[in-house]
């Protein structure tokens, strides 16, 4: 028998990090469960931010000056701290940019001088908007054709269509979330970029509901693309990176044109700085950036492991609560699945629920979760979705599912 | 009526409730008495796009007065439509233009105006006074 995993994690001292987790809404404690669309931010990284403004608040690279050098240092350990973390080969694979779909946008812009009318492109049916529109966008600028792989009515992606009728040697490029946003289901990609390899084709893998959950290894994993955001590893809003492996990085065209992704300039020609300079136009978020690194930092200090096992038993013991409630429907029932919970109740429309709860100081988002396809796939309006973190306790769900029992009641 | 008899009297109304659950409960009861619209009329061109529940509104001129129908696939935001419509259906235009929309900060539904709400209060508001716009400019 397994001793108690929770014990491996120490809840109420990780709770007196997440100052928000202490204040009211409506005059109810907050419980917060809209762990998936961004995480809290522990003391920690809120210290790291109130210091870079505080001590060394400078733009960075090009300044002989301390204060620029002292930034430019924090900031470039931060791009090595992101390194490790993803295991990547390189730091200058490490891409800063504003977050995921601006990492997405980066590759797709990139593709379009790489593609070519007839060439295919693969996308997995359970991908967020900002995973399927600049697709949309590089197919109709290069007459590409977008191709998609289906998902079970469990919310598993099938992958023998994969295999046996998408991919060909016309596939240049596949996508696919690590982990879906609406369903929680943790795709098979090393499986998705082997077979994609098999036919000389890129894979981009949207890691932006994974890193909160599981430590992608780069190299490991052979990635080819791996975009996440800060927001979700317990740091600021407008920060991620992309990790892009060298020589596809060299391939891609620099997506913006400004200050710092140069080497020389003259109105004749202008030659573009190395990696990973070249896509990084512009004054970045330096604060952002090293704050990111802090954030990944306090993560990894309590363990992913931890983490993994300790969400793991929050998911199972939300399910089986919510299971009992009666005509609720969970979707997405992957074996494998982070811990986000999709779910409705009866007839009851999603945003009915979520505005209840919110007056019970249940914070769940409601909605298509910016993945119509998903719902279009069920036939449902959208769904209710409780997403859980390591600072969550079963005190919370249970709080959650008397909100849920109350809404039901006064609703149907 | 006037309208603003009637906003009075929904203010009068929701004065009685003393928490939010009160509120809500009434709410939902109005969502459920709402003056449906046909089903002709649930039309994508209808609808008011907010970004969570759809909303349908459609006018018909009845002599010199607006009458409104509506419906919603959420509940609580057809019990916001139905307090719009008591409000403004069975008026003239020129008076649904005229109107303003302060009775709603004063039942306590104020979080409900902010343009970052999903349920569309704001656009539905704008909705119910373009179609007055447009019927005045119909009447001369």
């Amino acid at each position: 028998m397994q001793p108690s995993r929770s014990i491996m994690i120490n809840v109420t001292n990780i709770r007196k990090d997440f100052p928000i987790l202490n204040r009211e809404v409506n005059g109810k404690p907050l419980v917060y469960f809209d762990n998936a669309a961004t995480s809290q931010t522990p003391q920690q990284v809120i210290d790291v931010i109130v210091d870079y403004y505080s001590n060394y608040n400078a733009n960075i690279h090009r300044g002989v000056h301390a204060l620029s050098q002292e930034a430019t240092d924090k900031y470039e350990q931060a791009r090595q701290t992101i390194q490790r973390h993803f295991n990547a080969a390189k730091a200058h694979e490490i891409i800063f940019t504003s977050g995921t779909t601006h990492g997405i946008n980066l590759v797709a812009n990139g593709f379009s001088s790489l593609l070519k009318k007839g060439d295919e492109v693969i996308v997995s049916a359970m991908e967020h908007h900002s995973n399927i529109v600049p697709w949309q966008m590089l197919c109709e600028r290069t007459g590409a054709i977008l191709k998609v792989i289906p998902m079970s009515l469990e919310g598993e992606l099938l992958m023998d269509v994969y295999h046996n009728d998408l991919l060909s040697e016309k596939t240049k490029i596949v996508f696919c979330n690590h982990v879906s946003n609406a369903l929680g289901t943790v795709n098979p990609i090393k499986e998705i970029i082997d077979a994609a390899h098999k036919v000389g084709a890129a894979v981009l893998i949207d890691g932006a509901q994974a890193a909160p959950h599981i430590i992608a290894d780069v190299q490991a994993l052979d990635m080819d693309f791996y975009v996440v955001s800060a927001h979700k590893i317990c740091g600021p809003t407008g920060e991620g990176v992309l990790y892009g492996k060298e020589e596809w990085l060299n391939k891609l065209p620099p997506y913006q044109g400004g200050g710092e992704m140069i080497a020389e300039v003259s109105f004749e020609k202008t030659t573009y700085a190395d990696l990973p300079h070249k896509f990084e136009a512009g004054t970045p978020n330096i604060c952002g950036g090293i704050a990111m690194a802090a954030g990944i930092n306090y993560m990894n200090a309590i363990g992913f492991d931890n983490i993994a096992s300790y969400e793991h038993e929050l998911l199972e013991y939300a399910t089986a609560q919510l299971l009992a409630i009666e005509g609720l429907k969970i979707y997405g029932t992957a074996k494998e699945k982070t811990a986000v919970i999709s779910f409705n109740i009866g007839e009851i429309h999603p945003y009915d629920i979520g505005s209840i709860l919110d007056k019970l100081g249940v914070a769940v988002r409601t909605g298509h979760h910016c993945a119509q396809p998903i719902m279009d796939f069920f036939k449902i309006p959208g769904t209710v979705r409780a997403s859980f973190s390591f600072y969550n306790t079963k005190e919370e769900i249970d709080v959650m599912i008397a909100a849920l029992q109350r809404a039901k009641a006064m609703l149907e | 009526m006037t309208i603003k008899e009637i906003q009075a009297d929904i203010v009068d109304e929701f004065s009685m409730f003393e928490d939010w659950m009160q509120r809500y409960e009434y709410m939902i009861e109005l969502g459920k008495s709402l003056p449906i619209i046909q089903e002709q009329y649930k039309t994508d061109d209808n609808i008011i796009k907010g970004c969570q529940s759809k909303v349908w509104v459609h006018a018909d001129l009845e002599v010199d007065k607006l009458v409104f129908t509506a419906d919603s696939d959420a509940i609580i935001t057809k019990g916001i439509i139905a307090i719009l419509i008591r409000a403004f259906s069975n008026q003239k235009p020129q008076d649904i233009i005229d109107a303003d929309t302060n009775f709603i900060d004063e039942i306590g539904l104020k979080e409900h105006l902010s343009p970052t709400r999903a349920n569309g209060l704001v656009s539905m508001i704008k909705q119910i006074k373009l179609y007055a716009i447009a019927y005045q400019t119909q009447l001369g």
